[in-house]
């Protein structure tokens, strides 16, 4: 060995090396297994807490998905919290889907690579890393604080706002996601189609955008799941920490899954905790089918091209 | 569809319904800019609502009100509220002063770096040079769980296990005194949130560097941490700090986790056994508390809303000036 090499790579004392080589690898092998032990250790956690509430005091599980917030532990249920959740979901697909589903096959398919698609691009990253709770604090001033010309008085805090945050916060994450649905299909579907004289936008309504649904709607899923689980953007619209009924439609006033579940955790009486446990498992298991369905789906219709 | 698929085309040939066709396509293309403006205006919108509101802060009126006309007060001032060290809004003489809370989440963030940088970046470094494929596709999915857990989660994890279990009976052996609500749980729980942020998109970068830098090293008598440690992280650089950059930025606007287990004691320290509170803990104190429109307790959310996302705002660009700094192209 010159010692070149051993300016290089320092040290020529073999079973040295060999030791520093297996520690390093010990050091990051115990680093990756950190992330599986602490996810275990959350999931033993919220799961034994939960088990605790229905097996050691009695929460009847029944009970807790038909009643809404109460001031008793025992009464409290999970109902409206639900319903206002399923709420939520329905109206923030319906207000960013389209929106952000337009938004990729532009910049994808129609927009010329110029600056102003770079700026749409670059602004879409920064997006990305807004706070919820900015999310949250715009919608409180641009739609909850607003005049309301039917009443006088203003807008409220109405479960349509929670929804305007929410679809504003998960626009980016459908936008990047569609745009790599549309990116994998690949250019020679669309050469042909320009063959048999389409227009871009035939192109793209009747080859590219079929290709791509199942990548789209996988992302989408997966945007939602990232939205029925955020918590700070409802709390600064003004959702009902403790909602004691179903809300009647999007001009109501609301409670959500994560709401009640904070309202929970954050009182000191220790049935509360056990009671923040039971909807925690019950939003995880909601998340968990959200993820499978994605995966089925992308599974599924995944096209193969050669 | 499929009836008119056949004339469509020999119309198009023809060229009959060229126009209408062109016509369209200028009428998609519009609509579609429309939706991606949609995202330009969200961001203009928060810059306007926030400035707008917090003007009123400082001013006593918003900005838009004070272009219009409106005679402007003196409230609380600017500088004031910039190096201010006493955060009492709910006080009879209440201060305006933000460091405090700009302090507790610097302490969560620092703290929370040190968990999610060494681990996330190690993470990388098995996963892209060392797991084999089946480990790897045991542990990739499993940090995306962990990605994907909703920080309402985070946070009674925090209060129920990290504290309790964890952090009281340890650092009270040690004669630490712990209150209930600690900076230090904040820490464990952010760290631990942001440590996927990490892993994948420096094992991501890391993957990239190709393999013929590793083999020249090899060549040289490299052994496999030397190639890992002094070429392949290198090589990497720009993704992993730009890695580090996001999880940084993450952990700043973190709400909820640090909502629930770092507590509302807004004060100057950096002793993390305390309760203390950071700029978003506050921010939903005081939407919980339903302020009404108008009061200054109302307009300090914005305040520090708009400082939060400057703050923010300006690590998302140094990450991107980063990523096309320190960028390495590989053909």
């Amino acid at each position: 060995m010159s010692s070149e090499t051993d300016d290089l790579f320092g040290g020529g004392d073999l079973s040295k090396e060999r030791l520093k080589g297996r520690a390093f690898l010990a050091f990051c092998f115990a680093a990756s297994v950190f992330g599986v032990f602490a996810l275990a250790l959350l999931l033993l956690d919220v799961f034994s807490q939960a088990a605790t509430g229905v097996f050691v005091r009695d929460i009847d599980v029944v009970r807790f998905l038909t009643n809404s917030a109460s001031r008793f532990p025992d009464q409290a249920g999970f109902y409206a919290a639900i319903v206002g959740s399923a709420w939520l979901m329905v109206l923030t697909v319906i207000l960013s889907f389209f929106i952000g589903v337009g938004t990729a096959v532009y910049l994808e398919e129609f927009a010329p690579d110029n600056r102003w698609k770079r700026l749409v691009e670059a602004n879409l990253a920064n997006l990305a890393g807004v706070p919820s709770v900015v999310y949250g604090l715009l919608v409180l001033a641009a739609v909850v604080n607003l005049g309301n010309p039917l009443t006088g008085g203003r807008v409220g805090p109405i479960l349509l706002a929670g929804a305007i945050a929410l679809a504003l916060l998960i626009m980016p994450i459908i936008i990047v996601s569609a745009q790599e649905a549309l990116r994998a299909v690949p250019e020679g579907v669309r050469r042909g189609s320009y063959a048999t004289g389409a227009t871009n936008w035939q192109t793209v309504r009747n080859v590219v955008l079929p290709a791509a649904i199942p990548g789209i709607l996988t992302g989408t899923i997966l945007a939602l799941a990232r939205a029925i689980g955020e918590t700070a953007p409802l709390i600064m619209v003004g959702a009902l920490l403790t909602a004691r009924r179903a809300p009647d439609g999007p001009f109501d006033s609301f409670g959500a899954m994560p709401t009640m579940i904070y309202y929970w955790a954050d009182r000191p009486e220790i049935d509360f905790q056990y009671l923040a446990a039971i909807g925690i498992v019950v939003l995880l298991l909601i998340l968990l089918a959200m993820n499978a369905t994605a995966v089925y789906l992308r599974n599924k219709y995944e096209t193969e091209y050669q | 569809m499929s009836t008119g698929k056949k004339d469509e085309t020999e119309a198009a040939l023809t060229g009959e319904v060229a126009r209408g066709d062109r016509r369209k396509q200028y009428v998609v293309t519009r609509v579609l800019q429309g939706c991606a403006a949609v995202t330009i205006a969200t961001t203009l919108a928060i810059f306007a609502v926030l400035i707008d509101n917090a003007f009123s802060f400082f001013y006593g009126q918003r900005l838009h009100e004070a272009i219009l006309g409106a005679t402007l007060e003196s409230r609380v001032g600017v500088v004031e509220f910039l190096t201010g060290t006493r955060w009492a809004p709910y006080h009879a003489f209440p201060d305006y002063g933000v460091l405090p809370l700009l302090n507790g989440t610097l302490l969560i963030t620092v703290g929370a770096a040190f968990i999610s940088i060494p681990i996330g970046t190690a993470t990388a470094i098995y996963l892209s040079e060392y797991a084999s494929e089946r480990v790897r596709g045991v542990l990739k999915p499993t940090l995306e769980v962990l990605a994907g857990i909703p920080t309402i989660v985070y946070g009674f994890f925090a209060i129920s296990f990290i504290t309790p279990v964890f952090i009281r009976p340890v650092f009270e052996t040690l004669g630490f005194s712990v209150s209930f609500y600690n900076a230090f749980a904040g820490m464990v729980v952010v760290g631990i949130m942001t440590i996927p942020m990490v892993s994948s998109i420096s094992e991501d970068a890391m993957s990239a560097v190709p393999d013929d830098l590793r083999n020249a090293a090899y060549g040289l008598g490299a052994t496999k941490q030397e190639v890992s440690t002094q070429v392949v992280l290198p090589a990497s650089i720009s993704g992993i700090l730009a890695s580090y950059i996001l999880a940084v930025s993450r952990a700043i606007g973190e709400t909820m986790a640090v909502t629930l287990a770092a507590g509302h004691r807004s004060q100057m320290t950096l002793n993390p056994f305390v309760e203390i509170q950071t700029m978003t803990a506050y921010m939903v104190q005081m939407a919980r508390g339903e302020a009404a429109m108008g009061t200054v307790e109302y307009q300090s959310l914005f305040a520090v809303g708009l400082l939060l996302f400057v703050i923010t705002l300006s690590m998302n660009l140094l990450n991107d000036w980063v990523k096309r700094r320190y960028r390495e192209v590989y053909r």
